[in-house]
């Protein structure tokens, strides 16, 4: 092969990228969704996706048909926000949250949790179940929010697949329950629907990320396994609203392989458990 | 094939399974204190367990070792391991970035997507390396290093442990060299000058 023959993939790959900020900023003009700040490689791989579900042989086709047929976004927005959740993931993280927060948060008369990126539900309702084992769940409000409407309906419904719940039920256990995860659903026709008095403690809502502000305080925002979604100045901004959001010494968890470190906000923050990815805000923070 | 010079590798990348580790065991305690490219590495490994490869590889080669951390610049002459249960990629700067979307080929970390993610990246500037394991993770990729103008290598099936994901690679790719590890260990140590 000829060094100096650029391959003709390359040229495509740059296309791509062309393609891809136009997208998105068609995406954020037409529809007010703001992918714009997302980390780009996965991006274009959930825009290969759509591209394959929705039968459009270019980005540049794929965004002529989200601008002019209405019908079509809500399909790519389902595949830009692809749930990627499961009850009590990283059993270690809701271990230490029994271990090292909630004895904190039994000193307080009421809770107000924030679960962003809620995504279709399962972080929060493992939120709901931990602080129900903790006997706090009836003095706290657990914000769930999320961008997609159509997650946050599945969310509200609280109804997942049967053959998911034999992991749920070994992480559950595994972060250290008292109960077993059976006591908080119902099941019949393959499926498991969770209990109305955890959705009781629960208020699914609209936000993001990208471009909302802050809408409560809180004593504690778990956010994890969306930070490494965003790109580094999207992700400064979002803890930033949580660093706003957070109450004196109240706690932030985020996802185990994220990180504070490259963000401006980190002083704000102690560490509370490094392996869990655990910190606390500051007092005057 | 005859390689003419390698002085243009920015980046490697490594996939393999079953068998890998052994090939790995080969290769990178081989790679000399200044080695001029980064290295990343993708191992199917079973999920929810801490991977103790980076610190048993670190303790064993003479350049950096570490598992890979989401947004952190990538530094040329260090290894970069993919964690358990994440997908690694890389994104222009270049950086590091981690995803947990769903598996690919039923793997996370999937090779495809290392691969493919440094293609975009490092173009023809990118070596890949599909080593010993039990599924075809990986020749989609390896064909995406070959498009973006990359260098593409194979471990030869007789001397992988389980040879199946060099076979898928072969079959799918045209692939620059087939070689035993021994052979691919010299011709990392041919980009160091």
């Amino acid at each position: 092969m000829d060094a100096e023959i650029e391959p003709a993939a390359n040229a495509r790959t740059r296309s791509f990228a062309i393609e891809q900020q136009l997208l998105l900023e068609a995406v954020y003009q037409r529809y007010h969704y703001d992918f714009r700040a997302y980390a780009p490689a996965s991006i274009k791989r959930r825009l290969q996706a759509a591209m394959d579900r929705l039968g459009c042989g270019t980005l540049s086709l794929l965004q002529d048909r989200v601008l002019h047929d209405e019908t079509a976004f809500p399909s790519l927005l389902d595949i830009l926000t692809v749930p990627v959740s499961e009850m009590f993931r990283d059993p270690g993280y809701f271990r230490a949250l029994r271990e090292r927060v909630v004895p904190v948060l039994k000193t307080y008369p009421s809770l107000k949790v924030w679960v962003a990126g809620c995504s279709t539900g399962e972080e929060a309702y493992s939120l709901a179940i931990l602080l129900r084992e903790a006997e706090l769940l009836d003095r706290t409000l657990i914000y769930a929010t999320d961008i997609n409407p159509h997650w946050l309906e599945v969310a509200r419904a609280g109804v997942y697949d049967l053959d998911r719940i034999a992991h749920f039920t070994d992480n559950h256990r595994k972060s250290g329950a008292s109960r077993s995860l059976s006591e908080y659903y119902t099941a019949a026709y393959g499926r498991a629907a969770f209990d109305r008095s955890l959705k009781q403690s629960i208020v699914f809502s609209d936000h993001s990320l990208a471009t909302d502000g802050v809408f409560a305080e809180v004593e504690l925002v778990s956010c994890r396994n969306v930070l490494i979604y965003f790109k580094h100045d999207l992700q400064s901004r979002v803890i930033g609203l949580f660093r706003e959001a957070l109450c004196r010494k109240g706690f932030l968890g985020i996802g185990a392989k994220e990180s504070l470190r490259f963000s401006a906000q980190e002083p704000a923050f102690t560490e509370v458990s490094r392996e869990h990815r655990l910190f606390q805000k500051k007092d005057g923070a | 094939m005859q390689i003419e010079s390698l002085a243009h590798i920015e980046a490697i990348v490594i996939g393999g399974s079953a068998g890998a580790v052994e090939a790995l065991n080969g290769l990178l305690p081989t790679l000399p204190s200044g080695f001029p490219a980064a290295v990343f590495v993708v191992l199917h490994l079973p999920r929810e367990r801490p991977s103790m490869l980076a610190e048993i590889f670190a303790a064993k080669c003479a350049v950096p070792v570490e598992e890979a951390e989401d947004k952190r610049p990538v530094r040329r002459g260090t290894v970069y391991f993919a964690p358990p249960d994440y997908h690694l990629l890389l994104e222009e700067g270049p950086s590091l970035a981690l995803s947990v979307d769903d598996p690919v080929n039923l793997s996370r970390p999937s090779i495809d997507v290392l691969f493919e993610s440094a293609a975009d990246v490092y173009g023809r500037s990118l070596m890949g390396i599909i080593l010993s394991g039990g599924s075809a993770d990986g020749a989609a990729g390896l064909t995406a290093v070959r498009s973006a103008g990359g260098l593409t290598v194979v471990q030869e099936p007789s001397s992988a442990a389980v040879p199946l994901m060099t076979t898928s690679a072969i079959e799918r790719c045209s692939v620059d060299c087939v070689l035993p590890f021994d052979e691919i260990a010299a011709l990392l140590r041919r980009i160091h000058k």
